[in-house]
């Protein structure tokens, strides 16, 4: 086949942040793409395109996957939670979102979607009053490349992240980590 | 709606199908035949479609199709994988772990929690690359794949035989992959899995996957290494020569490692030479067995 303006296109209803959408694209149309280009959701940041550096990480039916190695005609039926999706409808942010802000987890943002997204999923694998190690959060995002920050404060704001967590269920983080041994 | 930027399409152009049932896509697999390409994960397939390194001219996408997303424990202890099976699934299957822990330690060094989210692990064994880390195990335990084609009855393809070469395997045009099969643990045998990678997830310079089988003694009576990135299929060898007969808890592992480094024969690249790549084989050898015979002995230990 050629490249041709008679490419066959398919109906696709995308289900993103709570909204579906119908789109048209033809097969080949990236759901990275189509979030950006067809959605005009350009939360999502495109990077390497090619399932490297995981900027265009987006939640899948709530896990974490890269937008860029899916195709758009896949997703109809499934729940695309991008970076836009993250923060309450009453604006407050994701306690991930604040943690970056108070640990100064970036600089350019470019990578910054990618790993709030990742990150946003992978706490809820922990119970609000537990804590993360600082080793679990370079594993949480060791799939994800920051080319600024030197991770350091990303790492930071995965356990400050789960602070945020504990706060607002009304736990405090030491009486949690007491609670957690006995 | 207005459209930001032109066309935006890093692919080439595709025709698409997404058939309902196994029946459908073997129908549409054999009408298309050279023409037709299986995606499931596609997380091996559609970088190579981005970067234009592949156009098939068909994909027939199988992640609508059921019943093709089971873990089965076959009664001989050898689990049996289907093609829709992510490997984030096959890593948090208990079962699986049970009858073969050595599947969750290698499924865990497959690239990162993103990828392995949509990856299949059928479709990176049916994708053949060296550098799998599944290959290898599929290779090790002495696995199979099971073939599926319109009008025939299905083929059980050993692993021995299904890889070909770099990403090429026994898979013809029609046919589809609809499960792999790796073989069961010895009795009073343990496995490890070691890799090393320039970046945590990246593919390995070099990988070893081993099996350490000891007797009612703790003697070792077998050892076998499987082998990721150091050559063009994954290669299986015999170690057992190098330390037949020895305690497990004082056997000289390093020799084993020194035994394997003559029997690899790695290419190089830009991330490792291949003198390096053969030290590694060495190396990683002789770190895992010992984890391996551990597991042996304490399997054995259990057995008694």
């Amino acid at each position: 086949m050629t490249d041709s303006a008679a490419e066959k296109q398919f109906p696709v209803n995308l289900s993103v942040n709570g909204t579906t959408k119908p789109v048209t694209v033809p097969a080949r149309r990236l759901l990275s793409d189509a979030l950006r280009h067809d959605l005009e959701l350009t939360g999502t940041h495109v990077g390497c395109e090619h399932g490297v550096c995981g900027a265009c990480t987006v939640l899948v039916d709530g896990v974490p996957v890269r937008s860029c190695l899916m195709f758009a005609v896949q997703a109809e039926g499934h729940q695309i939670t991008t970076v836009e999706g993250l923060a309450g409808t009453d604006g407050q942010l994701h306690p991930v979102q604040e943690a970056f802000r108070d640990c100064h987890a970036l600089q350019c943002g470019f990578c910054t979607p990618g790993f709030l997204t990742t990150i946003a999923a992978a706490l809820e694998g922990y119970e609000p009053g537990t804590t993360i190690s600082d080793d679990e959060a370079r594993e949480i995002v060791g799939g994800n490349l920051c080319r600024c920050t030197g991770y350091q404060n990303i790492v930071k704001a995965v356990g400050r992240a789960q602070e945020i967590r504990t706060q607002r269920a009304g736990l405090t983080p030491d009486v949690a980590a007491n609670a957690d041994t006995t | 709606m207005r459209r930001i930027g032109g066309a935006c399409m890093k692919p080439p152009v595709f025709g698409y199908a997404a058939p309902r049932s196994a029946e459908e896509a073997l129908a549409l697999l054999s009408e298309l035949g050279y023409d037709g390409k299986v995606l499931a994960g596609g997380q091996s397939l559609i970088p190579l479609l981005s970067m234009r390194l592949t156009a098939p001219h068909t994909l027939v996408d199988i992640n609508r199709i059921p019943g093709l997303a089971d873990i089965v424990i076959v009664e001989d202890g050898s689990v049996v994988v289907g093609a829709l099976v992510r490997h984030a699934e096959l890593l948090a299957d208990a079962p699986a772990y049970a009858a073969l822990p050595l599947l969750r330690r290698a499924t865990s060094n497959v690239a990162h929690p993103a990828i392995r989210n949509r990856g299949t692990t059928c479709g990176s064994i049916a994708h053949a690359d060296p550098s799998g880390e599944m290959t290898a195990i599929l290779a090790l335990t002495g696995g199979s794949v099971q073939i599926a084609t319109s009008g025939a009855e299905n083929r059980d393809v050993a692993a021995s035989e299904f890889f070909l070469g770099p990403l090429e395997s026994c898979l013809g045009p029609g046919e589809l992959a609809v499960s792999v099969r790796f073989g069961a643990a010895e009795p009073r045998s343990g496995s490890a899995f070691l890799e090393l990678a320039r970046r945590r997830g990246d593919y390995a310079m070099c990988g070893a996957a081993v099996m350490v089988t000891v007797d009612e003694d703790e003697t070792v009576t077998g050892v076998r290494a499987a082998y990721l990135s150091v050559g063009p299929v994954p290669a299986v060898h015999d170690l057992t020569a190098a330390v037949a007969g020895q305690h497990v808890g004082s056997a000289d592992w390093g020799a084993a490692g020194e035994l394997a480094a003559t029997l690899v024969e790695p290419d190089g690249d830009l991330h490792a030479s291949s003198d390096y790549r053969r030290r590694l084989v060495a190396v990683l050898t002789e770190r895992a067995l010992p984890q391996a015979a551990a597991e042996a002995s304490s399997r054995s230990q259990e057995a008694a």
